[in-house]
């Protein structure tokens, strides 16, 4: 359900449009289509007021020959620092400042320029030759001149060209579709490639095209188009078609095909070309990659701007000192202070000013250009690795990791918040049929839910084996059909296979194993004895009275609310029927050809008495004795193939029977040969989402079978009553704010026109018509919405998905006074949208209950462990759902989200004010545990001594204090539902929210729509400035993964929306434990110690030369020669780190998964600190100054020549710079080594073969034969000795010393590395215990009440403490609070915590007691929820009651967390727990029997 | 901006369309290697007291003893230095030195006399050394045509423009062109041995060998190949203006005049830092019997020309004896002594840290 909630905020915004014309200016707000064929033969074209549209060649290209170098390198400057360096190169071309060769200092902007352009090259070539593949493929065009169809390529197509598409054909263009072979006049389409969904889809031939019987002719086309102009929302279209008769028909989005889906099921379809090429949905679809920003490369950002600012003050620096250098000579110009080439004489200031630009020049290494090209090489890498990891593959599925964001993988290793959808992501989103309950009765499926827990076993058993039939267990309640059903499964499979196309492929080995909606656990529902028997006592009734032509509405009516349950089962969706043996191909089962209601003539005429009562009647009654006899299976003609096919032609035949008899339910020339119970078994149900699917499924177990659906009629086959055929009227189709669908249709054996309506619980209960206590009906109503209500609750404890079936039979005036209303708005083009939604919510009003489902969510593998493990990792999980509260809460005790040790609270709220004093109390409430808490020393002293941390003395301290300040997360847990949220969401209460929020250790927003989602991550993101990642597979997560700084997509059930929106797709959610964990960590940590390192080398290199001009009068002089200068970032020292940049490990994958709290290392920035970078470039001046100062003190006053003193400098800074990096390396491979040895024999062999090349050239340091000498110098030798020891002495030192003293915990975590395997394991399954708990930590107070004989015996000091905080805010609950904390440790069972969690968990965590009765009398004004909920629970008789249940001996004492106020003081204790399904049936036992209806009404009303 | 379009193959604009059989189901499962799975062997040091600190005991011990012997090394060169800038009133070239001009027609001479108070017995090389002379200013390094340098007519004729302004002088080509040639060292040194018996010698100074070997056979060529009229060749050209006398009269000998004239060449080759020295001559050590340079008393004669008080730069002629390591230079050694100490100081300080604190900490990490 929760997939199909948004999917307008599912479509990426599109980039504008690549070739905006002008002349599509003319066009203002509407495109007119006209038929290309009136204007072909005439004048070519000229006329064709298509001619402006795009035309269907598409050119994904960026560039042509010509364009290639112009327009790249105009790209490429919008990088500001490659105008940087290329404003720096143009410099040395201006004489006066030029510090090298200009054509030398043009070399790295030129070899950076280039290798992007390369690579832009290389791309655009790739893309190129896609383009043309695709620009050549075939299809049909009609064309005028041979009147036919003839084949061109696909960019010869044109807006207006009027198309013949096939089966399997993939559409060229966006296509309205005008006829079509099929004879309901659908297409289907496969949109897989557009948004993932791989469910057939249908469209319909535009409306004035609908009843031409015979074959479409473009020539006789003569009609206008008008629609909106190109835009890329895949499900919007909204437009008319005037024909030349003057008569407008609307067009929508069903009409329109699109461009890259395929046709399937339908052999033939001719349409005409409205959008193409570029224009199309899916071509304005298409965004590129996604850029962002990773906080590493802002950060980076900041220090890069701190070198500019160094850069401009050294540059400052040596400007000056060269004025005062000159100034002190004053006229006396020596010898050696050159003129200028004019031989003009400099003033000292003009040459400082000259100086400083040629400073800028010289030191321009200090801004690095190669660290931006590094940096995207190494996230490739990282990307390639990630990619790689055979733990993020999922072999179910064969997919693995996608990164689609390739520049934040080390993002993926700071993340402080995560943020989940549910369905889908934690759970696996495979829908299981569970229970139901149907008027009022419950039934509770326990064999269903036996052969459920038996395919958990199977499932961990044999995972391989599942695929094939004969391994399963069979169950003796499974008949032998059940094996031909896997037969036939695993043939469609292969006929899958043979269809081809890559998504189908993909989809088929999805198949093969369980898979979302057919796997056989969905598939095969056990139905509970009592409900079968009663559905079949109610259908044989039913038959008996059809037989006996009584009227339907003596059936009694539980009878009637079963059949009508299963029929809205069956009904009620948009589930698409096909026969896996010839696979998408829709079943025809077609008995009468009608077009939905569209006018009211129409209907007028279809509803006319005579035709209601007798026509019908007599026709189905007659079909009715054909139906039955052939209710016997002939399982034999199952086994061959052949005997399928005649089938198949059989129904062919029969549905060309069917439309020569419209009108009649059920063809008389069906004969009773086909049976059903075969092709119930080969039936396939396509669904939207997999609880519509589970619904049908289900429905199916009790013989209520989905046979055919088509766009005006749905087939169901019933027992006894044989194949019926409602009339379908209207769907209004799900949507997130209505959250419920509904079906108008005709009930073909009591000919009303009945609504179905569907939904979720929480909306329709409030749609439920009041009922009329007077008469006994009425009552029996009310009983079964007090019931249903009750069993709701239950199901909702039990992590079920629940879903409310209701109906409503609508007079024909009514139906007809809606009707009208609603073409109006069907027609309307303007606010359609708007105006159907209306029109939806006036018919789905005064609803009867007929019952309620509870779909089972199972969740993924690991996803307990993974959540458990992240939030070791000191991640915040939040989890935001659009399930209803109770099924959110169980889930998340299911995952380990909430704990049942941990107190919740829960923020339900009317009002704004209500939400604001809620907020204002919670944060009081978490205030006075916190200074409690920290008060209570013993509590302390106990918890520190039971759960010492003493892994990482220095750590525990860090990580608590980083994450917690000033808030310390509590082991609280929040679970606010979207009402609550919405108002929280307000500018007013944000900041409360937040601070509530944030200081809960888990927060669960409930019944959240989309936009909710992703305003609570932009909250959280913007309010606490931290890093968020959002994590969800459907369409509703797609805005909440776009707004978090990582969005991971689960390539899962629910189509690909979310992944196309996000960052990275992962195939389960437990992987992103290791993504996050390893990966992210290690990315993270890799480049941030890669962009130090960077930062340091830089200043290193360039430092070197700022000394020396102090001693060349700060002239600019370079010691070094410029050709090292310019490479030694570029070759000399680029290797090693990028290697090491990609490699290097700190800690080892395993150690890093089993010690998450290493991954605190990310989230605090440890490896990267605003301080680092000063740290370094301390570092990095004190290493130049030993590089430069040994070599000067060395050679100082000797016959050494500049640059023979520079070479050495040099070599000794590419030795310390390499060796500093392998202080940095933690992990050395054979890679390592060979690229610091190769780094320095690329030096050493470029400076002889430099130095050897020309003795002339190279002004001006003519470096000829200096190397070679230089290596004949021992004094070279014992200078590469000393000073990169000397240089690197500190760094040395001191990652000895803090490896011994301080070792933070990644290298506690490298020394574990370090161990043998199976030590190793020892010590962590040893830390784990102890490591774990101070990070996990049970509250203290908490394991006190745990020591304590009687659970609910809790300390006392925090509930006294806590009560004065409170005292002013809390009415009357107060005074009882104060006797009980006065009274001492007797009564200390009642105190303030516990007021606290009985205001929200008693009432919401906890099913039964959360609809406590609530008398209309006691709701006098309440100012607050909280009172509300105080007054609530005070009433007695309800509280008792449930105190009375909950103080039962538990088997699990350890879960009991609640306690429970009672009116006079008396200590209640209230326990709750989990999992305990025993106890749970004896309380919904008894206790709906303690409610009175009053007090469900009530509670239906203050529900939301 | 690489980065972003990595897989743009999957994104950038295409419908992925495959036609019907092209669907070979191949796994897209990685492979399971070293290298992809980031599993390669490998070294992993973790730097601790503990692991550290015999590294630091071997580079003591072992610069220690290295910076001894170079200390020794460097004290053994015999190493005089003479300053005869003639800045004081009581220096003998304090009248030269006050003769501010590049082109005096009058040679002015000075003598020095000086004391050597032990023998020098291997080879000695004489220096000329100068303070305060920026030979590497940026533009005065840059300004010099090493194409003309090698003997290229053209370059001769046309020196290259980062000869400017010194590429030519009253239309003529400079040769050699430049700032560095324009202010070579032209002073000249001669030594007198000043016999105990009141004779004075006049001590053999070879002129060659001076430069290296590779600038004299290969970076400088005089033009016109191995014409030896050079007077022919210079022929159009004109001397530097600060020179008194053309290139290719810088000495009689051929083979050390003109471009290739080992004075000019180790003139051309720019000091690294501003008090710099050249080598100027070197006295060859005559037989082992007698010490090159005995103790006793010495005059140097100067030639006084080149003016320095413009930049205040000081002029020295240095005797010196050198060995394998180059001249006397006694801070490599103590240098390494420094190091070596520090090295073991520090290794000793991280003794006790890993006596007082490794095992207590190896403890709390790994039996916690």
């Amino acid at each position: 359900m929760e997939r199909r909630s948004s999917e307008d905020t599912g479509t990426v915004k599109a980039p504008e449009s690549r070739r905006q014309r002008k002349k599509r200016s003319k066009e203002n707000k509407t495109r007119t289509v006209h038929a290309n064929l009136l204007y072909d033969a005439a004048n070519k074209g000229e006329e064709n007021p298509n001619r402006h549209y795009a035309n269907n060649k598409i050119k994904t290209t960026k560039y042509t020959v010509l364009s290639f170098l112009p327009k790249n390198l105009f790209e490429q400057f919008h990088r500001f620092a490659n105008v940087y360096f290329v404003f720096i190169a143009l410099l040395n071309f201006v004489p006066v400042v030029n510090a090298f060769q200009p054509e030398l200092a043009l070399a790295p902007v030129v070899f950076i320029l280039s290798v992007t352009a390369i690579k832009d090259l290389w791309e655009d070539y790739r893309r190129h030759r896609s383009d043309k593949e695709i620009n050549h493929m075939d299809c049909l065009v009609f064309s005028r001149a041979e009147r036919r169809y003839v084949e061109k390529y696909w960019k010869e197509v044109r807006v207006g060209d009027f198309i013949r598409l096939r089966c399997n054909e993939i559409l060229p263009a966006d296509v309205l579709l005008l006829s079509s072979s099929d004879p309901d006049r659908l297409c289907h389409i496969e949109t897989a490639t557009l948004d993932g969904e791989t469910n057939l889809k249908q469209r319909q031939v535009v409306r004035s095209f609908f009843d031409l019987d015979c074959e479409f002719d473009p020539l006789k086309y003569n009609s206008v188009i008008e629609c909106e102009k190109p835009n890329n929302d895949l499900n919007r279209f909204r437009g008319y078609i005037i024909h030349r008769s003057g008569r407008r028909d609307a067009l929508y989005k069903e009409n329109l095909l699109l461009r890259g889906c395929t046709i399937r099921n339908t052999e033939e379809a001719v349409g005409i070309v409205i959008y193409a090429g570029h224009e199309t949905k899916a071509m304005l679809n298409n965004n590129g990659p996604r850029y962002k920003r990773s906080k590493l490369e802002r950060q980076m950002n900041v220090d890069v701007f701190w070198c500019v600012i160094i850069l401009l003050v050294l540059c400052l620096f040596a400007a000056v000192g060269h004025g005062l250098w000159m100034f002190q000579y004053g006229d006396k110009r020596p010898v050696f202070d050159v003129l200028s080439p004019e031989g003009t004489d400099l003033s000292p200031i003009m040459s400082a000013i000259y100086l400083f630009l040629t400073m800028i020049i010289v030191f321009q290494v200090l801004i690095p250009i190669s660290l931006f090209v590094s940096i995207e090489i190494v996230k490739i890498c990282q990307v390639y690795f990630i990619h790689q990891d055979m733990d993020l593959y999922d072999e179910e599925t064969d997919s693995h990791l996608q990164c689609r964001a390739l520049n934040i993988t080390e993002d993926l290793g700071q993340m402080q918040y995560i943020f989940s959808d549910k369905t889908g992501t934690l759970t696996e989103n495979k829908m299981v049929f569970r229970r139901c309950t149907v008027a009022g009765v419950e039934y509770s499926h326990d064999a269903n839910a036996k052969r459920l827990a038996m395919y958990q076993e199977m499932d961990s058993e044999e995972e391989e084996c599942t695929s094939h039939g004969s391994t399963l267990p069979r169950r003796d309640s499974v008949t032998s059909h059940q094996s031909a059903r896997v037969v036939l499964r695993s043939q469609s499979t292969k006929s899958h296979r043979r269809t081809g196309s890559r998504a189908e492929a993909k989809r088929a080995s999805i198949l093969s194993k369980h898979t979302a909606f057919s796997s056989p656990m969905e598939k095969d529902i056990t139905p509970d004895p009592q409900l079968l028997d009663k559905v079949n006592d109610c259908s044989s009734q039913m038959d008996f009275m059809r037989f006996h032509s009584q009227p339907m509405s003596q059936l009694p009516s539980d009878l009637s609310d079963t059949i009508d349950f299963f029929i809205a089962l069956t009904i009620c969706n948009t589930v698409v029927v096909s026969s896996p043996d010839q696979p998408r191909h829709k079943v025809r089962m077609r008995f009468e050809l009608k077009s939905p209601v569209k006018t009211i003539e129409d209907f007028i005429k279809r509803f006319t008495p005579s035709r209601l009562t007798s026509g019908s009647n007599s026709s189905s009654s007659s079909s009715l004795i054909t139906n039955r006899s052939s209710n016997k299976g002939c399982s034999s003609l199952l086994s061959s193939p052949s005997a399928e096919s005649t089938l198949t032609k059989l129904h062919e035949e029969r549905s060309c029977g069917g439309l020569e008899n419209a009108f009649s339910p059920v063809p008389p020339c069906y004969d009773g040969k086909a049976s059903w119970n075969i092709e119930e078994g080969e039936l396939r149900y396509e669904a939207e989402s997999p609880d519509e699917a589970a619904l049908v499924y289900a429905a199916r177990a009790y013989k209520c079978s989905l046979v055919g659906r088509l766009p005006d009629q749905v087939t169901v086959e019933l027992p006894h009553l044989g194949k019926l055929s409602f009339e379908l009227l209207h769907t209004l189709g799900f949507d997130s704010t209505r959250k419920r669908m509904s079906v108008v249709v005709r009930h073909p054996l009591t000919d009303q026109i009945t609504v179905y309506t569907k939904g979720a619980d929480s909306v329709i209960m409030d749609l439920i018509k009041p009922p009329n206590t007077g008469n006994s009906k009425g009552k029996r109503q009310k009983k079964i919405v007090c019931r249903t209500q009750n069993y709701l609750n239950l199901y909702a404890a039990d992590g079920l998905r629940t879903l409310c079936i209701a109906k409503k039979i609508l007079s024909q005036e009514e139906y007809a006074c809606w009707l009208q209303r609603h073409l109006e708005a069907e027609t309307a083009i303007q606010g359609r949208e708007e105006l159907l939604f209306e029109s939806a919510l006036r018919l789905e009003t005064n609803l009867q209950l007929l019952g309620a489902t509870g779909i089972e969510d199972r969740l993924q593998d690991g996803v307990p462990e993974t959540i458990a493990s992240l939030r070791k990792a000191g991640l915040q999980i939040w989890v935001l759902t659009g399930d209803k509260q109770e099924t959110a809460v169980n889930i998340a005790y299911a995952c380990k989200l909430l704990d049942p040790e941990e107190e919740i609270l829960t923020l339900n709220a009317d009002s704004q004010e209500a939400c604001a004093l809620l907020l204002e109390e919670s944060l009081h409430y978490i205030q006075a545990k916190f200074l409690c808490s920290s008060a209570d020393q013993t509590t302390k002293a106990f918890h520190s001594s039971f759960a010492p941390f003493d892994l990482y003395p220095s750590s525990s301290l860090s990580s608590s204090s980083s994450h917690a300040a000033p808030f310390l997360v509590h082991r609280l847990g929040l679970v606010i539902d979207g009402r609550t949220l919405a108002y929280a969401l307000d500018k007013s209460l944000e900041d409360r929210f937040l601070a509530v929020a944030r200081s809960c250790r888990s927060v669960l927003c409930c019944r959240s729509t989309p936009l909710q989602k992703s305003m609570v991550v932009k909250l959280v993101r913007n309010k606490l400035k931290v890093m968020t990642l959002a994590i969800g597979d459907g369409a509703n997560d797609v805005s909440m993964i776009q707004v978090a700084d990582v969005g991971v997509g689960i390539s899962g059930q629910e189509g690909m929306q979310a992944v196309m929106a996000s960052d990275f797709a992962l195939p389960r959610f437990r992987y992103l434990q290791k993504l996050l964990l390893v990966h992210g960590h290690w990315c993270y940590s890799r480049l941030a110690n890669m962009i130090l390192y960077f930062f340091y080398k830089n200043a290193m290199f360039v430092a070197l030369i700022f000394w020396f001009q102090f001693y060349c009068g700060f002239s600019g002089s370079a010691m070094i020669d410029q050709w090292y200068l310019i490479f030694f970032n570029l070759m000399f020292s680029a290797f090693p780190q990028l290697i090491t940049g990609t490699l290097d490990k700190d800690v080892s994958a395993e150690t890093l998964q089993q010690l998450p709290q290493l991954y605190v290392n990310g989230q605090n920035s440890e490896e990267y600190k605003p301080y680092m970078f000063w740290m370094n470039m301390i570092d990095a001046f004190y290493q130049s100054l030993i590089c430069f100062f040994i070599p000067y003190f060395a050679y100082a006053d000797s016959d050494v020549d500049l640059f023979t003193w520079g070479t050495p400098i040099t070599t000794l800074a590419l030795f310390t710079i390499l060796l500093h990096l392998g202080i940095e390396t933690k992990t050395w491979t054979w890679m390592n080594w060979l690229s610091i040895a190769f780094s320095i024999a690329l030096f050493f062999t470029v400076a002889l073969c430099y130095n050897a090349s020309c003795p002339t050239c190279y002004s001006p340091s003519n470096p000829y034969w200096t190397m070679q000498r230089l290596l004949k110098d021992p004094l070279f030798y014992l200078l590469c000795v000393i000073t990169p020891v000397a240089a690197l002495l500190p760094r040395y030192f001191y990652r000895a010393c803090q490896g011994t003293l301080f070792p933070s915990p990644v290298q506690v975590g490298r020394q574990l590395d370090k161990l043998p395997a199976d030590t190793r394991r020892n010590i962590l399954s040893l830390s784990r215990v102890k490591v774990g708990s101070p990070l996990s930590p049970k509250p203290p107070f908490l394991s006190l009440s745990k020591a304590s004989p009687k659970g609910c015996n809790k300390n006392d000091q925090r509930s006294i403490t806590g009560s004065k905080t409170l005292e002013a805010t809390q009415g009357h609950a107060d005074e009882e609070k104060g006797r009980s904390c006065l009274s001492g440790p007797t009564d200390s069972e009642m105190h303030l915590s516990d007021l606290y969690t009985l205001v929200p968990s008693d009432i919401d965590t906890l099913p039964y007691t959360k609809d406590a009765p609530q008398p209309a009398e006691e709701l006098q004004p309440p100012s607050t929820k909280v009172s509300e909920c105080l007054d609530k629970t005070l009433e007695p008789s309800d509280v008792s009651l449930s105190g009375w249940i909950t103080s039962t001996p538990l088997p699990t004492p350890a879960d009991s967390v609640q306690l429970n106020l009672l009116p006079d003081g008396a200590p209640q204790c209230v326990r709750y727990t989990r999992n305990s399904e025993e106890r749970l049936k004896p309380d919904h036992a008894v206790h709906p029997a303690h409610r009175t209806e009053q007090e469900v009404e009530q509670q239906l009303h203050t529900k939301l | 901006m690489m980065a972003s379009s990595y897989n743009a193959k999957d994104e950038d604009g295409h419908i992925t369309m495959s036609g019907p059989g092209g669907g070979t189901l191949r796994s897209k499962k990685p492979e399971n290697t070293a290298f992809k799975q980031q599993r390669l062997p490998a070294w992993q040091p973790i730097l601790t007291a503990g692991t550290v600190l015999p590294a630091f005991f071997i580079i003591g011990l072992i610069f220690i003893p290295i910076g001894i012997g170079l200390y020794v090394t460097s004290n053994n060169i015999k190493e005089f230095e003479i300053d005869y800038t003639g800045v004081d009133m009581s220096s003998p070239c304090f009248n030269c030195s006050q003769n501010f001009s590049w082109n005096s027609t009058k040679p002015c001479t000075c003598t020095i006399p000086f004391y050597l108070d032990q023998p020098y017995e291997s080879n000695v090389f004489m220096y000329y050394g100068l303070s305060n002379f920026y030979q590497n200013h940026r533009r005065y390094v840059k300004s010099r045509d090493d194409s003309q340098l090698n003997g290229d007519m053209e370059s001769l004729t046309k020196p290259s423009k980062e000869c400017e302004p010194y590429a030519s002088h009253e239309n003529k080509p400079i040769a050699p062109c430049g700032a560095i040639a324009n202010s070579m060292f032209n002073d000249t040194l001669e030594l007198f041995y000043n016999d105990p018996n009141g004779t004075k010698i006049q001590i053999p100074l070879t002129t060659t060998g001076i430069a290296w070997w590779t600038d004299k056979h290969v970076k400088f060529r005089n033009p016109g190949g191995n014409n030896p009229n050079l007077t022919a060749v210079f022929q159009g050209t004109t001397k530097p203006v600060n020179w008194r006398k053309p290139v290719y009269e810088l000495d009689a000998d051929p083979e050390n005049n003109g471009f290739i004239n080992e004075d000019f060449i180790v003139w051309m080759r720019t000091a690294a830092l501003p008090t710099f020295r050249k080598l100027y001559r070197i006295i060859q050590k005559k037989n082992n019997m007698v010490p090159t340079l005995p103790r006793g008393n010495y005059t140097l004669e100067v030639v006084y020309n080149y003016p320095v008080r413009s930049f205040e730069g000081r002029k020295r002629m240095i005797l010196s004896t050198i060995s394998w390591m180059g001249g006397k230079n006694p801070f490599l050694g103590i240098a390494y002594i420094t190091v070596g100490s520090v090295c073991f100081f520090l290794g000793v300080v991280l003794l006790i840290i890993h006596h007082k604190y490794g095992n207590r900490n190896n403890s709390a990490d790994i039996s916690n």
